[in-house]
């Protein structure tokens, strides 16, 4: 049973991993355009840095 | 140069095309906002984004295809008027939109707030019912009390950030004295809470950590929905009252320049263009014209303006230019004025208590009592408080409203998506349950039944000659009559006489010679006609008496159909509108509306819907005009095209997108369904309960068996609301 003692720690930690990545997509206004975003992804014109 | 001074105090920096003055600090960069109904794919993204990125002064434009919007950063000179004729030569539809009503949907903090704690309710409850189920498939002894410890862990700071939203709902409402759903909501989590922890603290077997999250997880899941339609209502209602942006025309020093109506101020002079709406209340100091008052009072026929005539905020002008000298604005117009008869009248939605609330009443009460009587007969019978109070937060977990809390806003939501797919958007959260009630609509006549143009009824008893004489004399103006006749004249292939001199007399008509005759088209003082109560245009020749053209409101593509509609059902139809008795007799009579009331001022409506309402009835009100606003608050629920006033759309629960009337009808059938649905999913939920209860007050029910129970059926709630659709 001493598994469980890497086992427990590891599941918190990949789950709290997951939790932190939606949190920040929330913050960074990931989800306003969901119909446009899965569009853009079809769009080679792109690059990454925007215009400024 | 006082134009140029005073246009620094403008409101809106964009709103000026005036170049900076050395004095001011450079100008900063204005956000637009356009919004663009036609797009629809990954090229009109980028159609869209290229056409403006390459206008000189664009910094950055984004397109949101979700909203059909694009966002643009610009220099402070550039105006949306001089993008919006890039994007019509690029092929898209595009308006301007006021910002400023926008701001709301923008910053969408509470919907995210929301969404934050359902993801971490979800993510708790995750983790800890991969605990739980450790315990249940036989951990023992020292790993079941660390698995408890654990979960404890993780669900005491979970709940206390996810279930806030309950936790202040609740203590608004013991605070007030009252009972509703949050308040067992919050019992149930805060002594599963307890009850677990003690047993956890003397290695007992049960522990309800999993049930507490997994309950604040789905009814986050349903408040999350609930809002979500909402906020789509919202930001759609919001759009419509953005694309009305407030701008006026002032006249300083002889010249023009253009302000936002937020800072004209009374004395003002300001210009008002043929097809403008006056943005305040004043009096003409110069021009003649024609005015359109059917949005505030009704009347289709058009008044003629000239100096002197005081006129009221939302009035159209047709025909000339007129200059205003302003006499109220903002809060003291007219238009505001009349939003106070909404405020007394609004009471027909206060006192619908919604489904929600009235299963609340019921079951609340029921569910403490029945916890509390669980826990005194435990305790008599063993003597033992561990064991009674465990089985008290056992019943309780048990009934938790979890599948009610869904049981509503799942059929709301997918109602709601359904009918947002026809045109209509469900601004008030009852307004569903309300429509299902109603057995009596009220509809208004101008711009709600009939579509605000004029059509000609009498083309066919003119001679050609008169024809087209008229038609030459129509086209050389703007006015909604001519337009109507001339369109009328064309299709049935009348060819325009040669007319010569042809003038526009602003307020009156055209005139032109014929044949070295004077030949008028226009009211019928003017042309020495006699004054009818019917809209028509005269047209005299010199030498022989004036003939008349006669012109009906056309009907709203789907007003006859809404009409049959309601009628099939066995609802009964009223008409009442402002206008004269013949227009609304001839309406009344090809709908086949029995009762109708014509001439009617705008209080007299209110008091009608009132009067209806008395007799215990539940009354649709469907209007566009000011003159609405008051019946359309006191009505038992109300509709509104989306081409009404602000002010109706904004005392209206519904609006209407389309053009098109008849999915009102379709709406009530929905609305019916919808309400079947909320009923079945609150009985499905009570037969949940009526399974689990008993077992629960034996004391046989464990964390799995609630765990079971809770999400069955939560799950078979919302599967029944997805029918809908």
């Amino acid at each position: 049973m001493e598994v469980l003692a890497y086992l427990i720690p590891i599941s918190l930690f990949l789950g709290g991993v997951g939790l932190v990545a939606f949190i920040y997509t929330v913050r960074s206004n990931q989800y306003d355009d969901p119909e446009g975003d899965a569009r853009r992804i079809l769009s080679d014109e792109w690059d990454d840095k925007p215009k400024s | 140069m006082t134009a140029q001074l005073s246009s620094g105090t403008a409101a809106c920096p964009g709103c000026i095309a005036a170049p900076a003055e050395p004095a001011r600090p450079v100008p900063e960069d204005v956000q637009i906002a356009l919004s663009l109904p036609g797009i629809h794919c990954s090229a009109c993204i980028a159609n869209v984004e290229r056409a403006l990125n390459a206008h000189p002064g664009v910094e950055d434009a984004r397109v949101n295809l979700t909203l059909k919007r694009a966002m643009v950063k610009a220099a402070a000179e550039t105006r949306a008027a001089d993008l919006i004729p890039v994007l019509e030569r690029a092929g898209y539809e595009a308006h301007e939109l006021d910002p400023g009503a926008l701001s709301a949907t923008q910053s969408d903090k509470a919907g995210r707030d929301l969404l934050m704690r359902l993801a971490v309710a979800g993510f708790a409850s995750m983790n800890v019912m991969l605990l739980s189920v450790s315990v249940w498939s036989g951990a023992t002894d020292a790993t079941r009390d660390l698995f408890h410890w654990i979960s404890a862990a993780i669900a005491l700071p979970a709940i206390a950030f996810s279930a806030q939203p309950f936790f202040a709902n609740a203590w608004s409402a013991l605070r007030v004295k009252r009972l509703n759903m949050d308040v067992p909501i919050v019992l149930a989590i805060l002594l599963a809470l307890m009850t677990s922890l003690w047993e956890t603290a003397l290695s007992g077997e049960h522990a309800y950590f999993d049930a507490a999250l997994t309950l604040t997880f789905f009814l986050l899941a349903g408040r999350y929905l609930d809002y979500r339609t909402r906020a789509a209502a919202r930001s759609a209602a919001e759009e419509l009252t953005a694309l009305e942006v407030p701008r006026a025309i002032r006249l300083v020093d002889e010249a023009e320049e253009e302000v936002s109506v937020a800072s004209l101020a009374v004395g003002d002079l300001i210009i008002v263009r043929p097809g403008g709406r006056m943005p305040v209340d004043g009096e003409i100091v110069s021009g003649k014209s024609e005015l359109d008052r059917s949005l505030l009072t009704g009347e289709t026929l058009p008044v003629f303006a000239e100096a002197g005539l005081a006129v009221s905020a939302g009035e159209v002008n047709l025909t000339g230019p007129l200059t205003i000298r302003t006499t109220a604005v903002g809060e003291d117009t007219s238009l505001h004025r009349m939003a106070d008869l909404v405020a007394i009248a609004e009471s027909g939605r206060s006192r619908y208590t919604s489904l929600a609330d009235k299963a609340a009443k019921l079951y609340a009460p029921g569910v403490h009592i029945l916890s509390a009587l669980s826990f005194l007969g435990w305790y008599i019978y063993s003597g033992d408080i561990r064991t009674a109070l465990n089985i008290a937060a056992a019943v309780l977990i048990i009934t938790c409203p979890c599948a009610l809390g869904l049981a509503v806003p799942a059929v709301t939501t997918a109602a709601s998506g359904r009918l947002f797919r026809k045109g209509m958007l469900i601004k008030h959260s009852t307004a569903l349950e309300r429509l299902a009630e109603v057995d009596t609509i009220v509809f208004d006549k101008t711009g709600t039944l009939t579509s605000g143009t004029p059509e000609l009824t009498n083309l066919e008893d003119h001679s050609r000659a008169d024809l087209e004489i008229v038609l030459a004399l129509a086209e050389a103006s703007s006015h909604p009559l001519s337009v109507s006749l001339a369109k009328s004249a064309r299709n049935a292939g009348i060819k325009p006489a040669r007319l010569e001199d042809v003038v526009e007399v602003p307020g009156y008509g055209t005139e032109g010679t014929y044949r070295g005759q004077r030949v008028r088209l226009g009211r019928a003082a003017w042309t020495g006609a006699p004054k009818g109560d019917q809209t028509a245009a005269w047209l005299a020749v010199t030498d022989q008496s004036p003939v008349a053209f006669f012109f009906s409101d056309s009907l709203r593509p789907g007003a006859a159909e809404a009409v049959q509609a309601f009628r099939d059902g066995g609802k009964s139809v009223v008409l009442i509108s402002g206008d004269t008795r013949g227009a609304v007799q001839t309406l009344a009579d090809k709908l086949g509306i029995e009762t109708w009331i014509a001439e009617a001022l705008p209080q007299d409506k209110a008091t009608h819907v009132q009067e209806l309402s008395d007799q215990g009835r539940h009354v649709l009100m469907v209007g566009d005009g000011l003159n609405d606003t008051a019946a359309l608050a006191a009505a038992h629920v109300s509709i509104s095209p989306a081409s009404a006033l602000d002010a109706a759309r904004a005392a209206s629960d519904i609006v209407l997108l389309g053009n098109d009337l008849s999915p009102i009808a379709d709406a009530c059938d929905t609305a019916v369904k919808a309400t079947k649905r909320i009923r079945e999913n609150f009985r499905i939920a009570t037969v949940y309960n009526i399974i689990a209860v008993p077992l629960a007050v034996a004391g046989f029910a464990t964390p799995l068996i609630a765990a079971l129970a809770m999400s069955t059926s939560s799950i078979t709630v919302s599967l029944n609301a997805l029918r809908l659709r």
